[in-house]
């Protein structure tokens, strides 16, 4: 890909609050960069190792949990929750893969099994007196940079960008790279894979990891963006299908495509929620949208950019 | 370099292979032949740990590998092709080679040079950048070979590649095989196309209904009575030597 | 443990799994015969429920007197799906399919959510309340109905596949698709079929359920793992399993209530998906993957 892309977008993203400095603009901004992260997690998972999951929110909750329960009942500082929120996403994702692909759960059944594991946790943050229950933890605001929160919305934005920007970064190395290559194996065909010598298990038990630990980083910036998190919340489908449509939508397996998806999505969204009062237009629009993509760009709008360069060549 | 004893597999009630027992010394070509469904593919997929044997072993430059995974059988040396093509569908003919060259080589630079040096040693050269859902027939057979080939394997075992391939694409790949045995890797063919058998093979196993019914030299194997009568039915042998009488 | 407690959490345990034989049923069938995992089953199920709810409130018309309609409207709202969208849309590939119902399931959901509102919708019947003593259970009369029901409308879906040609060439894609093609069935409507057949059972699932449940927009969510669980339990295609997977889902349900609150009850099923998942996928009766 274009070497100027990378280097053009991280001057795109670090000048955008200049030039549209607005509450509202800067807002937007968060939100294009938030789905960006937590949709290329799903994305390194789903589209590189073509390993879907429809139960991704079960590390962004046990992100937001880890670092919002270090916080409210051990006193620790979220810059450090981050970490741990990480460290605890990527040991959920590499405990479920291993459960799930020791079991040789593949393709729907191991969409199914994810959409299980991240109901079951829902329904025990649900239940627990240190998870606060079904009322949820509400962060109490101490607006400073040392607390992981900001006296304005830019300092949120700068942080949420340089998580963003990161997780292009692994999609960029992994384009790259042996792991990449083994998991684009994996993903076109496991049996081929294994007979050149690539432990399938394995690679995708590494992938999970590292797929869980990037979504628990989006699920520690959101619980300290918005100061409260709950089960339905952190937990919920909803989140799992917004990862999910942002990178089918925008290109699964590609290194832009959950970004692009997420500009369209938050764009979409803005314009309904001018248009009317009503809940669920934008998520009608966004639904017919994948349907509408499977069936004629399987490989996502990317496939739009990918064949104007190809005519022109 | 390959020992096969006694191998068992069984279906249901089936014994798909039936005590088969081979060798193949290293630095040769040899070749396993027999009718459709005499389970030959079922026998590859045995030695090279696609399915457990049920009985039997299999030893490989002398270490015992039965049963053991597709993957760590392949870092032995030991890596198999499929039967029916199977490309990494949506990756270009570079990236799929570069796959089979990681094994080996994990700089990404040397994995590129390795890929590329294998396409054009079996002609591929021009289709580095051809996505391998594009490719022919012809085209999937050398890129699984190429692809085989870039795990710098010792053993190569080949599962009907000259199939499907029209008469001047199989003239132009026996002499690549050759080629790959002569620059040092043992080949094992399962093949149908009996030109390529004939003058390919030194050492050929017949495999019928699951068992090993002959072997030898090609036109050994080829003039028994009982190697005919598996593919031409019970009394072929007798008709044909009756007719040559006659 | 009171006798008497764990006897009336049984009972009610069995009536609910009955509830949700008809949906597990469905779901069975389009597993079976289309080999897909029809992610917007809960959505559908959730439309058929708004469609009882406004039946009454609307229209007067009761929602047992309904299941005709009910019944016949989700078949060709089934059936025109399936040859509208899924079947065309999915080019064949499973992935796809799985994706596709995803995304209809959105729609779906999002729709209802646009038109209807969040707000949570119950309906009451003149006969809403009345009980009917079983054993030591006092249980309201709408769910023994739908127990009933649902064995009879379970029993005779059974029959229809086994003794009607239309069963038959059902179940003859269902095991050779190609081979049916060749003998002369068309196998593309009979996908449609039956899919329609088993989103019509969501139909009749809507009118037994409404009396004694409630529908919002993501009622689905709970059924749709319900029902999986429910499948994957029973084995996959197997309309026994399905029947005594729900039987034994929803008495898993109502113990686990019992047992461990009604928060943490909830995990009895997920848990029970996972396990099954992973220990035992072919499911109790298995018919295999």
């Amino acid at each position: 890909m274009n070497r100027l892309l990378p280097l053009g977008l991280i001057l795109l993203v670090a000048v955008y609050p200049f030039i549209f400095d607005s509450n509202f603009a800067i807002n937007f901004g968060i939100l294009v960069l938030f789905f960006a992260l937590i949709g290329q997690s799903w994305n390194i998972a789903g589209g590189f190792a073509g390993q879907l999951s429809f139960g991704h929110a079960a590390f962004f909750g046990i992100g937001a949990y880890c670092s919002t329960i270090l916080q409210l009942r051990f006193g620790v500082n979220p810059w450090l929750g981050l970490p741990a929120s990480v460290a605890g996403g990527a040991l959920a994702g590499a405990l479920i893969a291993l459960l799930s692909f020791r079991a040789g759960l593949r393709g729907s059944y191991f969409a199914l099994i994810t959409l299980a594991f991240a109901e079951a946790f829902r329904i025990i943050a649900n239940s627990l007196a240190i998870t606060g229950g079904g009322v949820g933890l509400l962060i109490p605001m101490q607006r400073s940079a040392a607390n992981f929160q900001f006296p304005s919305r830019i300092g949120f934005y700068y942080v949420i960008a340089a998580l963003a920007v990161l997780s292009i970064a692994v999609a960029l190395w992994l384009k790259r790279s042996r792991f990449g290559a083994r998991l684009a194996a994996i993903r076109e065909n496991e049996d081929a894979a294994r007979a050149l010598g690539i432990d399938t298990f394995r690679e995708k038990v590494k992938v999970m990891a590292l797929s869980g630990g990037m979504c628990a980083a989006g699920g520690t910036f959101y619980a300290q963006y918005y100061l409260y998190i709950d089960p339905a919340v952190a937990f919920g489908v909803d989140k799992s299908v917004e990862m999910l449509l942002v990178t089918m939508i925008g290109g699964a397996g590609t290194v832009y495509g959950p970004l692009i998806g997420s500009l369209l999505l938050t764009l979409v969204g803005e314009v309904t929620r001018n248009l009317t009062e009503a809940q669920g237009l934008s998520l009608i629009i966004y639904g017919c949208l994948l349907v509408v993509i499977i069936g004629f760009l399987p490989n996502g709008l990317v496939e739009l950019f990918r064949m104007r360069r190809r005519r022109r060549a | 370099m390959l020992e096969v004893r006694g191998l068992t597999k069984i279906f249901g009630g089936l014994r798909a292979v039936d005590r088969a027992s081979l060798e193949v010394a290293e630095g040769s070509i040899a070749a396993l032949i027999g009718p459709n469904g005499a389970g030959k593919t079922t026998l590859f997929a045995a030695i090279t740990g696609f399915d457990r044997p049920d009985e039997g072993s299999v030893r490989f430059c002398g270490a015992d590998i039965t049963g053991l995974p597709p993957h760590l059988i392949c870092r032995q040396g030991m890596v198999r092709t499929f039967q029916v093509t199977q490309p990494f569908a949506q990756l270009t003919v570079r990236e799929n080679i570069m796959v089979g060259a990681y094994l080996k080589t994990p700089e990404r630079d040397a994995a590129a040079a390795r890929a590329e040096a294998i396409a054009r040693q079996l002609g591929m050269g021009e289709l580095l950048d051809r996505t391998a859902s594009g490719l022919t027939v012809a085209g999937r057979k050398r890129l699984e070979l190429a692809r085989a080939l870039a795990t710098q394997p010792r053993l190569l075992l080949l599962d009907e590649v000259m199939a499907g391939l029209n008469p001047s694409e199989i003239d132009a790949l026996m002499p690549v095989i050759r080629g790959i045995r002569d620059a040092g890797v043992t080949v094992f063919l399962i093949e149908h196309v009996m030109q390529a058998v004939m003058s390919l093979a030194e050492h050929v196993y017949v495999l019928s209904y699951g068992r090993i019914i002959a072997d030898g030299a090609p036109q050994q194997v080829a003039a028994d009575p009982q190697v005919i009568e598996a593919y031409l039915g019970r009394g072929a042998a007798q008709r044909m030597a009756g007719a040559a009488h006659a | 443990m009171d006798a008497t407690i764990l006897g009336a959490a049984a009972i009610n345990g069995l009536l609910l799994g009955g509830s949700y034989a008809l949906v597990a049923v469905g779901l069975t069938l389009i597993y079976g015969v289309l080999h897909i995992i029809n992610f917007a089953h809960g959505s559908l199920l959730m439309l058929a429920m708004y469609g009882v709810y406004f039946l009454l409130t609307k229209a007067n018309v009761d929602p047992y007197a309904a299941l005709p309609l009910m019944v016949a409207a989700m078949f060709a709202g089934g059936y025109l799906l399936y040859r509208a969208v899924i079947g065309r849309f999915s080019h064949g590939k499973d992935e796809n399919i799985l994706l596709i119902t995803l995304g209809l399931a959105i729609v779906l959901e999002n729709i209802a959510l646009f038109f209807f509102t969040g707000d949570t919708q119950t309906i009451t019947v003149s006969y809403s309340y009345e009980m009917v003593a079983l054993g030591p259970a006092l249980v309201p009369l709408p769910k023994l109905v739908s127990f009933l029901a649902s064995l009879v409308l379970c029993g005779a879906l059974a029959l229809f596949i086994a003794r009607t040609d239309a069963g038959k060439a059902i179940r003859a894609v269902a095991k050779e698709r190609h081979g049916a093609r060749l003998v002369g069935i068309d196998v593309d409507k009979m996908l449609a079929v039956a899919y329609g057949i088993g989103i019509a059972c969501l139909g009749a699932a809507a009118c037994l359920l409404m009396p004694s449940f409630y529908v919002t927009p993501t009622v689905g969510h709970l059924f749709v793992i319900v029902a999986f669980t429910i499948v994957v339990l029973g084995g996959m295609g197997s309309f026994v399993g399905a029947l005594l997977g729900a039987l034994i889902i929803g008495l898993t349900e109502s113990l686990a209530g019992l047992f461990l609150g009604e928060a943490l009850g909830q995990i009895g099923i997920p848990l029970v998906f996972i396990l099954i998942l992973l220990f035992r996928p072919t499911g109790l009766f298995g018919a295999g993957k």
